[in-house]
């Protein structure tokens, strides 16, 4: 009887709550409602950075500030982070656990780096350049802006670390693919996001 | 199991263990119930503000309150009712209506849900400490730049109003997210798109809205924050900053959220009126079209509320433009309305009565809407009464009639009890009375030069009279809600029990008991059409039969279901949220103890399934 196929069908799907009767995963379909409301975050944010652009009345500009080379290298590591996030989805899919681990491990080591690496450009920024908050229009939108993107990569690092420590606790395995997934979306979201501050805001003149 | 004890009904419960169930709930109904009833808590707060307002304005030169009382009463007035009144009055409705509608058990994630609710709650109280600090807010609901910066508004008036937004701003994100993924997600099976009821449309949109427009909120407030505590210059003309840029974002917000607000009242009317017309929605999927229409055009429309700032001729032309085309799919959708009731065999009942109170009110409302898209007119209307008056006929005509005819619709499925309606239609006529008699005459005062805002005025401009028959307006429409109150605290009492199906209504939520039990559907529906249940009870209306009743549901099959246990991580993040933002306030120490305890309760709310084997998990 087809509506017995289907009603089995329904109660089949009801074993895993987290998916839902299109197949789809719950948590993976929030984490794009999440990462598109944030695209909107970033562009509100981006919008103001360049609507201000220029328009400052006193304080150093940009190119006397900018450390190109340096923030180069930032972004190389957020970019090779999320290789390494993909290396440890494609392990966690063949249950290699222990290579997973390091893999997460490596990426939320190369997000930790990027975010010291930020702590010492404001550093250079605020004393070495008399840089601040409230120094200018640039100053304003530049550490709003690029601080926002660093509070997201360093959630995103404390969130690895958390799965990582899972993993070591024996907690983590092929069945929790879609969580460390799910972290995956947003890791790869944050580094897409750096992709446009580093040429909006650094490469651009 | 233990879990479903709580919800069972003649089981003996203390106090105690009732309050506990409620503050640890996850079950969807409770939550849109505990939604409803602070919605209309503050809704009775703002109104009170409101009435206050009328009270000084219902004679020339009145000294009730200060100048300065006076601008605290319209920026809480104006706050509470959109933030605290109407949003989560709508959110009651998703929360309660969305799954019964769409044949499921619970929402996607429950826990999520439960969180949404008590970081709403914690921000409408923190809004309102400002009462007990002394400081209540005092820049308008929109908040304009510069009037917010330090130098104009010292002292924490400003601080309370802009972390209290934010506080609700992630409540309703939250929420977003988690209707977008139950409507996606967790249809009854055959349940297509162009199948879900329209309300389900209507609530779908919205929640994009919601989504995509809130960021620019939180971003315009984030830099308001920045300004006021760590000297940031956004908004700061002397440093070359733009004030403009927070009238942008604001209203890149703001013009959305106008849609946030009426999109759920526009869907209630569409389930209402085919159910007191026994005949299906005109052109429902035109109408999904142009309410999925008005959620793009939304977005396109937001310097319509500057054009008189003098943005130049280009930008006012293409604001002018888009704002005339968005009344396009909404004339549609009230012509649609309109032919639903046409050759329709009509129910006279409390909740028809309100909706088509909403058509007539809301089609007014934008009529004068209409008129402000033309800048040169615009320039003569901004900042009078004829202002004041068109949004009320929008968000009192339009969204409160619409939640108000949803209340009456949906409350013999939520409590079980008929209202009684000879008391709902004295409420309904009390209403439309007072409604009119308040802000018609406010038309003529704007028309006139009447400006907004202003504390008190001169008796010889000729504003007096009708100001009068306003503040007499305002007070019909407080003894109309009287009524109400009456009509809920009788019927709780003594009111007639409601079967499943008091209206012969269309749609899911009608074909399971009065209230639902706590799994809602004993049997997960298979959905063949948009008016699933008529086609049940009658077929289709052209040679198909009525579906042949279903078997009884066997005890065996309520026992396997399992619905997600109650959680107090919910409650527990959210007041440490509340905690965090709130310290910003009082002391550093507050917001990193906070913080921590944020990070540590998500840690927990994460972790509380981490194994399929302890539960079910979200």
């Amino acid at each position: 009887m087809a509506d017995h196929a289907a009603t089995h069908a329904v109660s089949h799907a009801a074993h895993d709550p987290n998916i839902g009767n299109t197949g789809l995963d719950h948590r993976k379909m929030g984490m794009w409602a999440f990462l598109g409301s944030d695209c909107m975050f970033f562009g509100s944010l981006i919008g103001t950075y360049l609507a201000y652009k220029g328009k400052s009345i006193s304080g150093p500009t940009p190119h006397d500030v900018f450390d190109i080379p340096l923030t180069s290298y930032s972004a190389a590591l957020l970019l090779a982070s999320s290789l390494t996030m993909v290396l440890a989805l494609a392990a966690l899919r063949e249950n290699r656990v222990k290579v997973a681990t390091g893999w997460l491990l490596a990426t939320a080591a190369m997000g930790l780096h990027f975010v010291l690496n930020q702590v010492y450009e404001f550093w250079t920024f605020v004393h070495h350049h008399d840089l601040t908050l409230g120094t200018s229009l640039f100053g304003s939108t530049f550490f709003v802006l690029t601080g926002f993107h660093g509070a997201h990569v360093t959630g995103g690092v404390i969130w690895l670390l958390l799965l990582v420590s899972l993993a070591w606790r024996g907690q983590l395995d092929r069945r929790d693919y879609t969580k460390v997934e799910v972290a995956g979306l947003y890791w790869h979201f944050v580094d897409i996001v750096w992709i446009a501050i580093f040429t909006i805001v650094y490469l651009i003149p | 199991m233990a879990t479903h004890a709580a919800y069972m009904p003649g089981a003996k419960l203390s106090a105690g263990s009732v309050l506990w169930s409620w503050i640890t709930t996850v079950d969807h109904k409770r939550i849109g119930q505990l939604y409803g009833v602070s919605a209309f808590f503050f809704f009775v707060v703002g109104g009170i503000e409101a009435l206050i307002m009328r009270l000084q304005l219902a004679y020339p030169d009145g000294t009730l309150v200060s100048a300065q009382r006076f601008n605290e009463l319209f920026t809480m007035h104006g706050t509470t009712m959109v933030f605290l009144a109407i949003m989560p009055m709508s959110a009651a409705f998703f929360n309660y209506m969305i799954p019964l509608m769409i044949g499921a058990r619970d929402v996607a994630f429950p826990r999520l849900n439960a969180l949404s609710y008590w970081i709403f709650l914690s921000g409408g109280l923190f809004l309102h400490v400002s009462f007990l600090a002394k400081a209540v807010p005092n820049g308008g609901w929109f908040g304009y730049a510069n009037l917010t910066s330090q130098q104009f508004s010292p002292g924490h008036s400003i601080d309370f109003w802009m972390l209290g937004l934010q506080i609700l701003g992630i409540s309703s994100m939250l929420a977003g997210f988690n209707f977008l993924v139950t409507i996606i997600n967790m249809r009854a099976p055959g349940m297509t798109l162009m199948r879900m009821p329209v309300f389900i449309w209507m609530s779908f949109v919205t929640q994009f809205l919601i989504v995509l427009a809130f960021p620019a909120i939180t971003v315009a407030l984030i830099l308001l924050m920045f300004d006021r505590f760590f000297g940031t210059l956004f908004y700061s003309p002397a440093a070359g900053g733009d004030p403009l840029l927070w009238q942008h974002l604001f209203w890149i917000f703001g013009h959305p959220e106008v849609y946030i607000l009426i999109l759920p009242a526009m869907g209630i009317v569409s389930e209402v009126l085919p159910t007191f017309a026994r005949k299906p929605l005109f052109g429902a999927p035109v109408v999904i079209y142009s309410g999925i229409t008005i959620g793009f055009f939304g977005f396109g429309v937001w310097s319509h509320h500057m054009f008189s700032v003098g943005m130049g001729p280009v930008a006012d032309a293409a604001f002018s433009i888009t704002t005339m085309l968005i009344a396009v799919p909404t004339g549609v959708k009230i012509l649609n309305w309109l032919c639903t009731l046409w050759g329709g065999s009509i129910r006279f009942q409390v909740p028809l009565y309100f909706s088509l109170g909403f058509i007539a009110m809301f089609t007014m409302g934008g009529l004068s809407g209409v008129m402000h898209a033309s800048p040169p007119v615009d320039l003569q209307q901004t900042d009078t009464y004829f202002v004041v008056a068109h949004f009320h006929y929008v968000l009192f005509g339009g969204s409160i009639f619409g939640l108000f005819s949803g209340a009456y619709y949906w409350w013999p499925k939520i409590t079980g009890k008929l209202l009684d309606e000879r008391l709902g239609k004295v409420h309904f006529w009390l209403m439309m009375l007072g409604f009119n008699l308040t802000f018609f005459p406010q038309h003529y005062l704007g028309l006139i030069g009447m400006p907004r805002r202003i504390y008190t005025y001169a008796g010889d401009l000729g504003w007096n009279f009708w100001n009068l028959v306003s503040t007499i307006g305002a007070f019909t429409i407080a003894v109309s809600l009287l009524f109400f109150i009456y009509n809920v605290i009788k019927t709780t009492r003594s009111g007639r029990v409601a079967s499943p199906d008091p209206w012969d209504g269309r749609t899911l939520e009608w074909s399971i008991p009065s209230p639902p039990p706590v799994y809602n559907f004993a049997r997960v529906p298979h959905v063949q059409d948009r008016d699933d249940l008529w086609l049940q009870k009658y077929g289709d209306g052209h040679g198909g039969a009525p579906r042949p009743k279903a078997a009884p549901v066997t005890a065996a099959e309520i026992a396997a279901i399992h619905m997600p246990p109650s959680s107090f991580w919910p409650i527990l993040l959210g007041l440490a949220m509340a905690m965090m933002i709130s310290g910003l306030l009082i002391s550093m120490y507050q917001v990193i103890v906070g913080g921590l305890l944020t990070l540590f309760f998500m840690y927990k709310f994460a972790m509380e399934y981490h194994r399929p084997a302890d539960g079910p998990g979200h």
